[in-house]
């Protein structure tokens, strides 16, 4: 629980984030569980469905600035000289986003994909 | 400790022998401060699974072979075992995490009731793994 170079910013950042994700995060893991898309069409179809498509897009940043602030509080904690700490967070820094570009991204190609050959050619 | 040394004196005092208890069997850690230990350790495992979910998903919506290539993996015994670790870290660090936030508003935050807390996030997080990994496995 490190509150050092944290912030009150970050430390609300942390908790309105994790009132969406118990929500958003507990409905994905229970629909993927107990009713698992049995083909790409139907997981599109899923993925793509409007409130579906919504709740992904403010969950993908969300989660990552949740796991963002977790990560750096954890890392300030354990990694003390200066140099390797900067370079471990960059490291975490690029690797979330780029997960959150990727996944964003994927949202969207099932979007184009579901809306037919107007977009996708 | 000793009474005698003064600021001023740059002779300190012995050392009486320190406490050396490093018997892990007896250290109890009191429960809160376990529950808060694995919150740590959930949070940073699913941290760990990001980059390969968003692979995933990626692979799992592009085309129907990368469908079946990313659930074929997914269902692979091993990483059952790895996704059942998640989903209790899930569970675990949901439950935690819910018990803080109602300790930054205010409710639970004395000794006995903190404690039954802990026990009761630890608990409904074990359960819930039992049945969602039910379904999973
Ligand atoms: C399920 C709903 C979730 C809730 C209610 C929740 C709640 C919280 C809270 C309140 C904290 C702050 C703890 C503190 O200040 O000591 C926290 C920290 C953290 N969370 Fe979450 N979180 C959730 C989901 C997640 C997810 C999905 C991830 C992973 C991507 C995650 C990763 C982390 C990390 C790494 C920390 C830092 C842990 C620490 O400093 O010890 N959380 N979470």
């Amino acid at each position: 629980m490190s509150r050092q170079a944290a912030g009150l910013k970050a430390w609300i950042i942390q908790r309105l984030s994790a009132v969406y994700i118990v929500l958003f995060g507990s409905y994905l893991a229970i629909q993927l569980v107990f009713a698992p898309p049995a083909s790409q069409a139907e997981f599109v179809a899923w993925v793509a469905a409007p409130l579906v498509a919504l709740g992904l897009l403010l969950y993908i940043p969300l989660l990552l600035l949740h796991a963002w602030v977790g990560i750096r509080d954890v890392l300030i904690d354990y990694i003390k000289p200066y140099e390797l700490r900067v370079g471990v967070l960059s490291f975490f820094a690029l690797l979330l986003l780029g997960s959150g570009v990727w996944a964003i991204q994927a949202v969207l190609v099932a979007r184009a994909m579901l809306s037919g050959p107007g977009i996708t050619g | 400790m000793s009474s005698q040394s003064s600021p001023l004196s740059d002779r300190k005092p012995p050392l009486p022998p320190r406490p050396v208890f490093l018997d892990l069997w007896r250290i109890r850690l009191p429960l809160p401060g376990v529950v808060s230990i694995l919150h740590r350790i959930s949070g940073v495992l699913m941290v760990l699974a990001i980059p390969i979910s968003a692979w995933l998903f990626g692979m799992a919506v592009t085309s129907e072979t990368g469908f079946q290539r990313a659930t074929g993996w997914l269902n692979s015994p091993l990483i059952k075992l790895l996704l059942l670790v998640l989903m209790w870290s899930f569970l675990h660090h949901l439950f935690a995490g819910i018990r803080y936030l109602l300790m930054d508003l205010g409710y639970a935050v004395d000794l006995a009731a903190a404690r039954r807390t802990a026990a009761l996030a630890a608990g409904i997080a074990l359960v819930a793994t039992l049945i969602l990994g039910g379904g999973l496995l």
